[in-house]
């Protein structure tokens, strides 16, 4: 790490502070819960490896390695960029370069169901805004945004390409064409039972 | 041409990218520009061909050959296609036979003047008192456009200042997004740190995850800086703090000042390109208040000594070959992050003005009486890295750094305008002595080649102990790339190269690690060396003189000029450096010089910050062989 | 199995070609019965999978499973009825089946041999209802040659292609003809490129075969992005091997060996389908090394898009399939000199290639037989909007706007009146009534301020606020942005903020003016196709509809009632009952009545959220301006800048 000047508060003299020290770790007997995510975190890197090993020998599979990585961690992280970066021996500015360029790559964690409301022209002009209005006003969050209870992100998408079942809300995989304000209510309680039940079951 | 007499004559092969082939044959085509039929070579694009033609078309994100994007859409002009005028970036259309071209029409001018417009609806636009104001090149193109007022008015973008460092500043808030940064960055350095991040309107060129530049694999070189249209990249400024150490009464200000600044300084002030102003930059420095105006090109004398005899003496017991130069602090942190296996071979000699910074403070502060913690040391550098150097731990005693201020030329041009001098008016004053003592060996440590053809003429004689009758070695000045050569030494030939910008350094460093053998190579971090470091002045004009290999040439030849006119050319018959060594360094090498002319280095890697070091271990595939870890030197307490 | 010549294609066919026979209507006597269940993305998200998961557990109880079978099929373009389901023999075709209507459908029309007359398509002018998809208007008045294999075969089944004489054309040109006989053929037929600019597709090919440098390569552009348009998702889903064959015979022609389908990973149905159908083609050999025993190899890689509309343009396509930001590139070099990995690269849309096979089967001359003077052949569209029968459908080049809203589209929904067509997208303008009975072609739609671009057409009534669907489009494209030049990162950003101050009643009539001088730069200066035609909503919605934007500006109103600031929110006091439901659905009191009074909405406390609009049993509630708009006709002239190769395929 790079030392960092810092101005003392008392004397206003400037010093330089190596910031290696944040970097040390810190051995300390790990719980069983901390473990498990460890080990949960070391599957998925293994998992990454393998795609990475899989597309890295043809050219230009960036692309296509970040949709892999994003559908193991869910998002991509910093971490899983400069990963991938160092992998693939690219560039770690270019690798967010390419993440940042493209809409359907998320540097956010995600809720559990993504609700997608298509703002194509066809579901805008049949009031795919009220739609969005209804979700926002439902989950009390706004569009990007995941709900407290990490169980609901609210985007607005592109066309779907379901233009003849305008407007068209998609939750996760599910296409819900020609829907109201009303039925977004429905479906939300719907993905809630789901949940509810999931949990439970834990 | 005289050659050395020494055989074999020295096998000289430049490679090296991104610059012109001389003996390139040129064809000739004709073309229609304004109405006029004019001559161009073939290969050229619209922008160079008008502009042999005497035509300036104004332009914000072309640099020939590095920079060719068609991206600003300021060098808009209107091309006859089919019969129908279409416009088009001149920076990226091939001009040829027979073309017809429009670069002043109603048309092209009104829609340069909304680009320009556009440009300025989303720039911080805080010309009086920023640090580019009068040689900025979007003022320029404003004012040569008679911008009055700005149509166009929205939301501004409001980004944090990234200033954790201690060498550049970022401000995003007045980037245009030419990306002649990230084109500088990546095609010629080679560093890639920059990548546009985010798109449309929110797009920035920034650092991965848009972090400071101290927190990524940047090598500080400041090419960037150079290569900004506006003030969106600046050096980290210190002008401040250096008068407020001359105003102290407590303090005794020294000031060094690198070979470059010589030939670089007067150019701020309208002499021409490669004019020698050492005399007045001598006396403008005494008259800002320096108590004593001291020459880097002191130590670069002295670096020399000690590198001559660490080569001689790795090449005696084959140890650590090839020598890699340690001068430049841009590659050294280059190696530090990019080629970690190699930081054994890195000379372990400080860069002459660390040197300068350490000897300033105890053989100086006790010849004087002085006490060091009252010294101050200034160094006025061509450089950006110097700045990051300076800061780094190992580079002083305890809390007492080596050099406290490093000001790059633009910020010594900055304080004489504050000071009211006229550069014009001053006589030509000598340095102060001792340390203002210099042979012309450590002038030429300035540009690329310079450091090799000074280690090599005192080598020769440390190990022959004869003199070399020719000291000019052609073979190894020159802007290629990359140029290598066989000299003799200790009876024998070693084979040396030369590499100047991190991108050919890179070529070089591969084909080291390709197992191929060198015994001196030198290294420069900047296209050019230190004429064309990232510290020099910038002008802000269309000519981008700041970046162009001909004008760091002439800069370069004007260093060979003063080396020409010294009496003294080599390191070791620098009278004051004998008596350095006499008085009290003792010997190259030795105890004393080990400890305040050496220094060691810090693998950072590529990813500084990221640590994969755990997962790495249990399941890495393809993982790179493991390299012994980095041994450090000895004398470090 | 492989395919290795002639003659064992044509085995293949013979073995498939009884079950396409009968659905081309032919009474074989196979005694088998076929459903063809619509697999588009609509019906699947109408829940015909598991229609066809309920279908055939229904068979299996009834014992039925020897003598019908269900196949899944591409899109029928009828989507607004689906899911869809046709039974052969009879061309029997049921829409708008429900999973709950399966057992019903097999007791009755497979076990009783009658027809379920309730789920048949019923005519809404005359209330009649159609048993034969032959006799139903929106199919009859069509003419689909790109669309010729969806809903006829099963898109997951190679030999089905192949017993559609797929893959012929390929072994004969591969065999027997020379690249520039075939290229010939080609620029004959009249093709134009299907995704943008209609550059002719036989220059484009001659372009790249024309380059003296190895390897080149084959790129097919299935980044559909324009918001509406779904033709290229259907043919990728219904009959994703035309667009490898058509590959392979570009491939042939030019010279390359490998392709590239570039697909957005917004379509998984299609990019589930190409992955199928690639992998299909390698086994038999249809692609890989030495096709028909020839010396030709070819093959082809998928790759993903990310989300990024600006990468329809080639030359950002072309970035993206490296792996790069989808920034595009000033041209020249045109990509067929420098395209992938700086090699000749030949890139065409879907639908492009999709038309190759045919011409080249049916020969240029029948294909030239369709369309107008300049553009020759079908265009596929896809109707959306304010429209009755919204889906994908097929004319010949030429077709009136007045035919395919009117007639094959059954005319605007509510019975509100047409006001406007968006065709092509963010790229493209509103066609206004008066255009109503131009034939469509490029020409056409360029000279009145649009562009065929790649086929959406969204319908809009008088319920739409035209300056509202401009800021609409400006935000879309501004946010589609790369962000490299300065007229598309910044221009388009102030354009949009214009457009918003006049949408929220801040605009001024000066503004106006601005807009459209902005609006004419950032055409004129942008990098690329996204930029250079990102104004045209704005400008033809200037041109044709000023005076919207002229009562926003002057009057403070949205005619068209959308603009929620402007919304002016009145009661018909002749409609009004009196029922107090919309006094009690307003959330800030400022509806107020009496029984058998008219109520009364005070417009200094509405906040024009418009729920009392929503709840009004006798929709007496209006919305919309209040006034009459005057407005003295003062139109611009544009037409979109330089030539044909300045503009995208986008």
């Amino acid at each position: 790490m790079e030392p960092e000047i810092v101005k003392r508060q008392e004397t206003g003299e400037k010093d330089y502070v190596n910031r290696e020290q944040d970097n040390v770790a810190i051995r300390i007997k790990k719980p069983a819960a901390v473990k498990e995510a460890d080990n949960k975190r070391e599957r998925r890197y293994k998992d990454l490896d393998h795609v990475i090993e899989q597309y890295s020998r043809e050219p230009g599979q960036l692309i296509r390695i970040l949709h892999k990585a994003q559908d193991i961690f869910g998002y991509l992280p910093e971490d899983v960029q400069a990963y991938i970066a160092e992998k693939t021996e690219t560039p770690v500015s270019e690798v967010n370069g390419v993440v940042t360029f493209y809409s359907l790559f998320s540097t956010e964690p995600k809720g559990k169901c993504t609700l997608k409301v298509c703002m194509g022209t066809a579901c805008y002009v049949k009031g795919a805004q009220e739609i969005m209005d209804a979700i926002k006003e439902h989950l009390k969050v706004d569009e990007g945004e995941t709900t407290a209870d990490k169980l609901f992100t609210v985007k607005s998408t592109r066309c779907v390409g379901a233009c003849g079942l305008a407007p068209v809300l998609v939750a996760n995989d599910d296409v819900y064409g020609e829907a109201g304000a009303k039925d977004v209510v429905k479906i939300i309680h719907e993905y809630r039972k789901g949940e509810k039940i999931e949990s439970s079951e834990h | 041409m005289k050659k050395p007499e020494f055989s074999p004559a020295p096998v000289v092969r430049k490679t090296g990218q991104l610059y012109d082939n001389p003996e390139k044959v040129v064809q000739k085509i004709k073309l229609t520009i304004d109405g006029r039929e004019v001559e161009a070579d073939k290969g050229m694009n619209i922008l160079e061909a008008a502009h042999a033609a005497g035509i300036e078309i104004p332009s914000l994100c072309y640099l020939r050959h590095i920079n060719e994007i068609g991206s600003c859409r300021v060098c808009l002009v209107e091309v006859e296609i089919g019969g129908i005028r279409t416009l088009q970036a001149s920076c990226a259309y091939p001009a040829t036979e027979g073309l017809v071209i429009h670069t002043a029409s109603p048309r092209v001018r009104r829609v340069r003047k909304t680009m320009v417009e556009l440009l300025l609806s989303d720039h911080h636009r805080e010309c009086t008192t920023c640090i580019r104001n009068l040689n900025c090149e979007l003022q320029n193109i404003a004012d040569n456009l008679g911008i009055r007022n700005i149509k166009y008015t929205g939301e501004m973008k409001e980004l944090p200042i990234q200033n954790k460092n201690s060498f550049i500043v970022r401000d995003y808030n007045k980037c245009i997004k030419c990306r002649r940064c990230e084109a500088i960055c990546s095609k010629v350095q080679e560093v890639n740190v920059y990548s546009a991040i985010n798109r449309g309107y929110d797009t920035v060129i920034a650092p991965a995850f848009m972090q400071d530049l101290s927190r990524v694999a940047c090598i500080t070189c400041g090419q960037c800086v150079i290569a900004c249209p506006t003030a969106s990249l600046t050096e980290k400024e210190c002008v401040d703090s250096v008068w407020e150490a001359l105003e102290d009464p407590d303090k005794y200000v020294v000031v060094q000042t690198a070979p470059s600044i010589q030939v670089t300084l007067g150019e701020v002030f309208g002499y021409p390109v490669g004019t020698v102003v050492t005399g007045k930059l001598v006396a403008a420095l005494r008259r800002l208040g320096f108590d004593k105006v001291f020459s880097t090109d002191f130590t670069a004398d002295l670096t020399i000594m000690e590198e001559a005899h660490e080569l001689l003496e790795r090449l005696e017991k084959h140890d650590r070959l090839p020598l890699l130069s340690s001068c430049s602090p841009g590659w050294v942190k280059f190696a530090e992050h990019f080629y970690p296996e190699f930081l054994e071979s890195l000379s372990t000699c400080k860069s002459p003005h660390e040197m300068f910074g350490a000897l300033t403070k105890t053989y100086f502060a006790e010849k004087e009486g002085l006490e060091p913690e009252k010294i101050v040391v200034v160094a006025i550098m061509p450089c950006t890295a110097k700045k990051f150097e300076a800061s780094r731990p190992e580079m002083g005693t305890g809390s007492m750094k080596d050099v406290d201020w490093v000001l790059t030329t633009r910020e010594l041009a900055r304080m004489i305008r504050q000071a009211g001098l006229n550069f014009h008016d001053l006589p030509d004053e000598d340095y102060d002595t001792p340390m203002g003592i210099s042979s012309g060996a450590g002038a030429i440590f300035g540009s690329t080649g310079g450091v090799i053809e000074a280690a090599v003429r005192t080598a020769y004689y440390l190990s022959s102990g004869q003199e070399l009758d020719v000291l000019d070695y052609e073979e190894l000045r020159g802007f290629s790339g990359l140029k290598e050569a066989w000299v003799e030494l200790k009876g024998r030939p070693i084979k040396v190269a030369i590499a100047h910008g991190t991108g050919n350094a890179r070529i070089l460093m591969d084909r080291l690690k390709a197992g191929e053998q060198f015994d001196y190579v030198e290294i420069m971090a900047c296209p050019g060396g230190c004429v064309g470091g990232g510290g020099q002045p910038v002008f802000g004009t269309r000519e981008h003189k700041e970046i162009s290999l001909d004008y760091r040439h002439n800069r370069a030849d004007a260093l060979d000029r003063i080396d020409y006119s010294k009496k003294l050319r080599r390191a070791h018959e620098n009278p004051a450096v004998k008596k350095i060594y006499e008085d009290f360094l003792g010997r190259p090498l030795g105890d004393m010089s080990k400890k305040l002319l050496h220094t060691y280095y810090t693998p950072r890697g590529v990813l500084p910050g990221f640590n994969f070091g755990e997962l790495k271990g249990s399941h890495d595939g393809h993982n790179k062989e493991n390299k012994p870890p980095y041994r450090q030197p000895e004398f470090i307490g | 199995m492989k395919v290795r010549n002639i003659e064992e294609l044509k085995a293949v066919k013979e073995k498939y070609y009884p079950l396409i026979k009968q659905r081309l209507g032919y009474r074989n006597g196979l005694g088998l019965t076929q459903i063809m269940i619509c697999s588009g993305t609509a019906c699947s998200s109408s829940e015909s999978q598991i229609i066809r998961q309920e279908l055939e557990q229904e068979l299996d109880k009834h014992g039925l499973k020897e003598h019908v079978r269900v196949f899944k099929t591409g899109c029928f373009g009828f989507c607004q009825h689906g899911p869809i389901i046709m039974v052969h023999p009879g061309e029997i075709f049921y829409c708008l089946v429900k999973p709950e209507d399966v057992k019903e459908l097999v007791q009755t029309h497979l076990v009783k041999g009658q027809l379920v007359e309730r789920l048949l398509f019923r005519d809404e002018n005359t209330g009649i209802r159609t048993p034969s998809i032959d006799d139903i208007h929106f199919f009859k008045a069509q003419k689909r040659i790109v669309l010729r294999n969806c809903g006829e075969i099963n898109p997951e089944e190679i030999e089905e292609y192949i017993a559609r004489d797929g893959y012929f054309t390929l072994a004969d040109i591969i065999l027997r003809k020379q690249p520039g006989e075939v290229i010939d053929i080609i620029k004959k037929s009249g093709l134009r490129g299907r995704g943008g600019a209609g550059f002719s597709t036989g220059r484009k090919w001659e372009m790249t075969a024309a380059q003296d440098v190895t390897p080149k390569y084959v790129v097919c552009n299935a980044d559909e992005g324009d918001p509406g348009a779904f033709m290229d998702r259907s043919i990728l889903e219904g009959d994703p091997h035309s667009v490898l064959e058509a590959m392979a015979i570009a491939a042939y022609c030019i010279g390359a060996n490998q392709g590239y389908i570039y697909v957005r990973a917004e379509y998984p149905v299609a990019v589930d389908r190409l992955e199928i159908a690639i992998e299909q083609a390698r086994e038999i050999g249809l692609l890989g090394k030495g096709l028909f025993g020839s010396d030709f190899d070819f093959d082809i890689g998928l790759r993903y898009g990310a989300g990024a509309f600006v990468c329809g343009e080639e030359t950002a396509l072309l970035q993206s399939v490296m792996g790069q930001r989808g920034e595009p590139r000033p041209r020249p070099p045109y990509p067929a000199q420098e395209g992938l990995w700086g090699k000749p690269t030949l890139i065409n849309n879907v639908e492009t290639f999709a038309n190759i096979p045919v011409i080249l089967r049916a020969g240029w001359e029948r294909y030239r037989g369709y369309g107008t003077a300049g553009s020759k052949g079908t265009k596929v569209f896809s109707l959306a909007g304010k429209i009755k029968n919204t889906g994908l459908i097929e004319v010949p080049m030429g077709t009136s706007l007045r035919t395919i809203v009117f007639d094959i589209g059954g005319g605007i929904t509510g019975g509100r009146r047409y006001k406007a067509v968006q065709t092509g997208g963010p790229s493209g303008g509103c066609i206004p009534e008066k255009f109503l009975d131009l034939p469509i072609d490029y020409e056409n739609l360029k000279e009145i301020g649009s562009i065929m671009g790649s086929g959406g057409m969204i319908v809009m009534s008088e319920d739409n606020c035209m300056v509202d669907l401009a800021r609409f489009y400006l935000e879309f494209t501004q946010d589609e942005s790369c962000g490299r030049c300065t007229p598309c990162r910044v221009g388009t950003k102030r354009m949009l903020e214009i457009l918003k101050r006049i949408t929220e009643g801040q605009g001024e009539m000066e503004d106006l003016e601005v807009l459209e001088e902005l609006s004419f730069d950032v055409r004129d200066a942008s990098l690329c196709g996204l930029g250079q035609t990102a104004p045209n909503p704005v400008l033809s919605t200037l041109r044709y509809f000023k005076d919207e934007y002229i009562a926003h500006v002057r009057d403070k109103t949205c005619p068209a009632g959308v603009c929620k600031a402007l919304l002016d929110l009145r009661i018909d006091e002749e409609k009004c009952i009196a029922c107090g439901l919309c006094a009690k659905a307003c959330a800030v009191g400022a509806i107020s009545g009496a029984p058998k009074q008219p109520y009364r909405i005070d417009p200094e406390k509405c906040v024009k959220c418009a729920a009392c609009f929503a709840k009004c049993p006798k929709k007496a509630i209006l919305k919309g301006a209040g006034r009459e708009v005057i407005v003295d006709e003062k139109t611009g002239i544009f037409a979109g800048a330089g030539g044909p190769e300045n503009r995208a395929t986008l």
